[in-house]
């Protein structure tokens, strides 16, 4: 059993609220979600979507069909009908487009005019989507219950009940119980910074990254983290490089054009060995791009960000789990290496809400790798002492009488001096990059899907492992020899699996949200294997399960 | 424990105003009885700014313009260091332009000094922010067509609540100043004239010296009014000394758990306290 829903309407016109409960009350009668948001770069007007994919098993992108069409505004009907399937049905106000009898017409306005609230017609509006269903309607009372503040619960209650009345039961859907979350990866990220200890993060407001400030300056007081909006991008991870050489996890985050301002700090970052987090949810770009949609397409330029040579690590998140426990291997990551440790999202990704299991905590293990006195076998404390591994003890300003902790953005000695010895900066060169090579036993090898020792070899990363692993699970149930790696350690590339699996893949698929196949030119720089085919999309939309499914069909046809 | 002037050699030119900062940097500290691991030296990149390679305290010698954000990030972290931040002219208030903007804005506890010599030394000679209107320079060939910053008016417009200025001349003077600053709960801006005998031939040492005169001892610096009035006295008369003070609530103390709390370096993490939060997304 799968159900495909698309709301639209304007911006302004409450459809977010409106996607939110219904994903709410799917969620609580026990289906998978996956809901999907299509908006412009705009506050009011214009034209927006969300698509709610709901199931009995787990879903992990969206489709492109719809059951229903709940339209706000004409606009919807005119640009999604195509897309309904044949049984399919469009919710409507009775005052659009009145005299098109294969739409469904409904006095959502005129109620929430009687109700003397216009905003509650999209109440209405999930009172008749719960009744249609066959839901339960204490459910759907509970969630409205929850989700408005007292001033608007009760109007919206009632207009829950009158969208009840308005339609007759088509389905019964029965579900196993409610035992699943539901949330996006930026709220997912942020969480997992708060358990994972960060008590430092700062940003710009920029799309679509604002989720993960907003989310844990939400929680800030009572989770003792402190959030700092900067005057700009640039000051974001400087502060978050002093917050962290103080001793505190500290995390920034941006989008591409925000991370672009971050780079100079980037390279401090390398230089003086502090750790730190850094997420780049993307967006379409260059320049401003494409503010609210989704692209791939900052792969390049995060694994080469910064001025000079140093050690970093990216990783790409896959979905809303992945990036709760990415999130915290990252801060983990960054302080035994003492490395900036980078994020990969995207709008889709950021925006997207998923049902998953309920975070396991105890799977969030803290490890700091701060040293104390007993580690300082110099008399004089030295923040560069140079190692086996290129990582050396680090100790905190202000925690050791008599030591002192010296960074220094020039290049320096052992103990944090400016130097111009040539012998001093070929060893700390050496020291900086000689971390990658132990980082490199870190790494995670890409989640494999599909069949084993697959005949064609599907590639991709991040945020389209959803819609790849639903369209290379049906290839593989229609007998199809079909195989997938989705990479989520991206720097540095984990190489084992795809060299295992290259040997005997006549056909290899290289399926990436941008125009130039940014993660193929990295695996044929780093595994010297070429791609046999591309399938790129670069028009800011993400990719369905079924663009996915019939351009690889095209590919092996 | 006294402060210590590193091993190593200042790469800075004879009779640098920036020996006699470090003079009365030094002296300020010992005063007041800080420990060199209690104090963090933040700067920028210029030839004042490699002060921390100088003198033995904590340092952070980060990028040019950007001492401001993690010297903000290392008190947020660590209410218990004393956090200073020295960059030059062209560092605070040209490249660094907008993070002094917003740190006075802010008015987070940590004492600002600039070495204010009105060139750029480290480059060799091009106008600053500070350079006069029509100072010939390496770079500005027939003179600077821009109007000077006024760091001192500007930081009074912007709502400092310590705004001083001093001389690198003035030792006994500057080390009083410093202390002051330091003590100051809030952002404390000191901007400190110094000459670069190098690179500006116009604001020489004798230049500052014969300008430069004590801010009378009945002068009130908590009239705004009037402070304005010194800030904009540079000319013939360049007053130096606490222009304007008053007390004012700091950012850290707007923030319960940093007020009240321990250092937030010293948190006990627990991820199991986040548990809770999930309660939101059932």
């Amino acid at each position: 059993m799968e159900y495909n829903i698309l709301i639209g309407g304007e911006a302004g016109q409450g459809i977010d609220t409106f996607a939110n409960l219904v994903s709410k009350v799917l969620k609580r009668s026990g289906f998978y979600i996956f809901t999907n948001y299509d908006y412009m770069s705009r506050i009011r007007g214009g034209h927006n979507f969300i698509q709610i994919r709901f199931s009995d098993k787990p879903v992990f992108s969206l489709k492109s069909k719809f059951d229903i069409v709940f339209a706000l505004n004409e606009e919807t009907i005119i640009l999604h009908r195509n897309n309904l399937k044949n049984n399919g049905i469009i919710f409507v106000d009775n005052e659009i487009l009145k005299n098109d009898s294969s739409l469904y017409h409904l006095p959502l306005n005129e109620i929430a005019k009687n109700l003397k609230n216009s905003k509650v017609a999209t109440t209405v509006g999930l009172g008749v989507l719960i009744k249609y269903f066959g839901l339960s309607d204490d459910l759907g009372k509970n969630v409205v219950n929850d989700e408005f503040p007292d001033s608007i619960r009760e109007i919206n209650i009632t207009a829950l009940s009158k969208g009840f009345d308005l339609i007759d039961k088509k389905f019964n859907l029965s579900t196993k119980n409610d035992e699943n979350i539901i949330l996006n990866a930026n709220q997912a990220v942020a969480l997992s910074a708060i358990a994972a200890g960060c008590k430092f993060y700062c940003g710009y407001p920029m799309t679509p990254s604002t989720g993960v400030l907003s989310y844990i300056s939400s929680h800030s007081d009572e989770m003792n983290i402190f959030v700092e909006q900067v005057e700009d991008e640039v000051s974001a991870l400087n502060m978050a490089l002093g917050a962290s050489y103080a001793g505190v996890r500290a995390m920034t985050g941006s989008s591409g054009g925000g991370f672009a301002l971050m780079v100079e700090a980037l390279s401090l970052a390398g230089m003086i060995e502090v750790p730190v987090v850094v997420i780049d949810v993307q967006r379409p770009a260059p320049a401003t791009g494409f503010p609210t949609r989704t692209e791939q397409a900052d792969l390049q330029f995060v694994i080469h960000a910064g001025h000079g040579e140093f050690t970093r690590m990216v990783i790409a998140l896959k979905d809303v789990e992945d990036a709760f426990y990415q999130t915290a291997r990252a801060f983990n990551i960054a302080e035994k290496y003492q490395i900036p440790v980078l994020l990969l999202s995207d709008q889709h990704l950021a925006d997207s809400l998923k049902t998953v299991k309920p975070f396991d905590f105890d799977k969030i293990d803290i490890q700091r790798y701060i040293s104390n006195e007993e580690s300082i076998t110099d008399e004089e404390y030295k923040r560069y002492k140079i190692t086996p591994t290129g990582i050396s003890p680090r100790i905190l300003p202000g925690k050791i009488p008599g030591q002192i902790v010296l960074v220094d953005s020039d290049e320096h000695d052992e103990y944090g001096h400016i130097t111009e010895s040539a012998d001093i900066r070929k060893s700390m060169v050496e020291k900086r990059l000689k971390k990658l090579e132990y980082l490199k036993d870190e790494i995670q090898e890409p989640l494999f899907i599909g069949k084993e020792n697959p005949e064609n070899l599907v590639i991709g990363w991040g945020s389209t492992y959803g819609a790849i692993k639903e369209a290379v699970e049906n290839l593989v149930d229609e007998g199809i020899s079909v195989g997938a790696l989705i990479f989520g350690d991206i720097w540095p590339l984990p190489t084992q699996r795809l060299l295992e699996l290259s040997k005997n893949a006549k056909k290899i698929i290289d399926i990436e949200q941008n125009a130039t196949a940014q993660l193929e030119s990295l695996i044929r720089q780093e595994a010297l294997i070429k791609s046999t085919h591309k399938i790129l999309k670069y028009d800011g939309r993400p990719f369905s399960i079924d663009e996915v499914y019939e351009k690889i069909k095209e590919v092996l046809s | 424990m006294k402060y210590e002037y590193k091993l190593y050699e200042p790469s800075w030119c004879p009779g640098c105003g920036n020996y006699m900062i470090r003079t009365a940097l030094k002296q300020a500290l010992e005063d007041l009885k800080l420990e060199p691991h209690e104090v963090v030296l933040v700067t920028g990149i210029g030839q004042g700014a490699k002060m921390p390679h100088y003198i033995k305290v904590n340092g952070f010698n980060g990028l040019h313009g950007r001492a401001l954000p993690p010297a903000i990030g290392i008190k947020l972290a660590n209410k218990n260091l004393k956090v200073i931040v020295e960059s030059g002219d062209g560092d605070t208030y040209g490249e660094g332009g907008n993070h002094f903007i917003h740190a006075i804005r802010r008015n987070i506890d940590i004492a600002h000094f600039v070495h204010d010599n009105q060139i750029y030394g480290l480059t060799k000679g091009q106008a600053s922010p500070t350079t006069a209107k029509g100072q010939k320079t390496t770079l500005q060939f027939d003179g600077v067509k821009l109007e000077p910053l006024n760091p001192l008016a500007l930081a009074l417009t912007m709502g400092a609540g310590f705004v001083a200025r001093g001389f690198s001349g003035d030792i006994p003077h500057l080390v009083n100043l410093m202390k002051e600053a330091i003590l100051y709960k809030g952002y404390a801006l000191i901007d400190i004239l110094q000459p670069c005998v190098v690179w500006n031939k116009v604001n020489t040492f004798a230049w500052y010296k014969e300008r430069v005169y004590h801010l009378p001892e009945d002068y009130d610096y908590t009239n705004k009014e009037e402070a304005f009035k010194k800030a904009m006295e540079f000319g013939d008369k360049i007053p130096i000394g606490i222009i304007y003070k008053v007390e004012k609530e700091t950012y850290e103390e707007k923030f319960d758990f940093i007020k009240n709390g321990p250092p937030l370096v010293d948190v006990d993490l627990n991820p199991k306290n986040a548990e809770k939060l999930i309660k939101e997304f059932v």
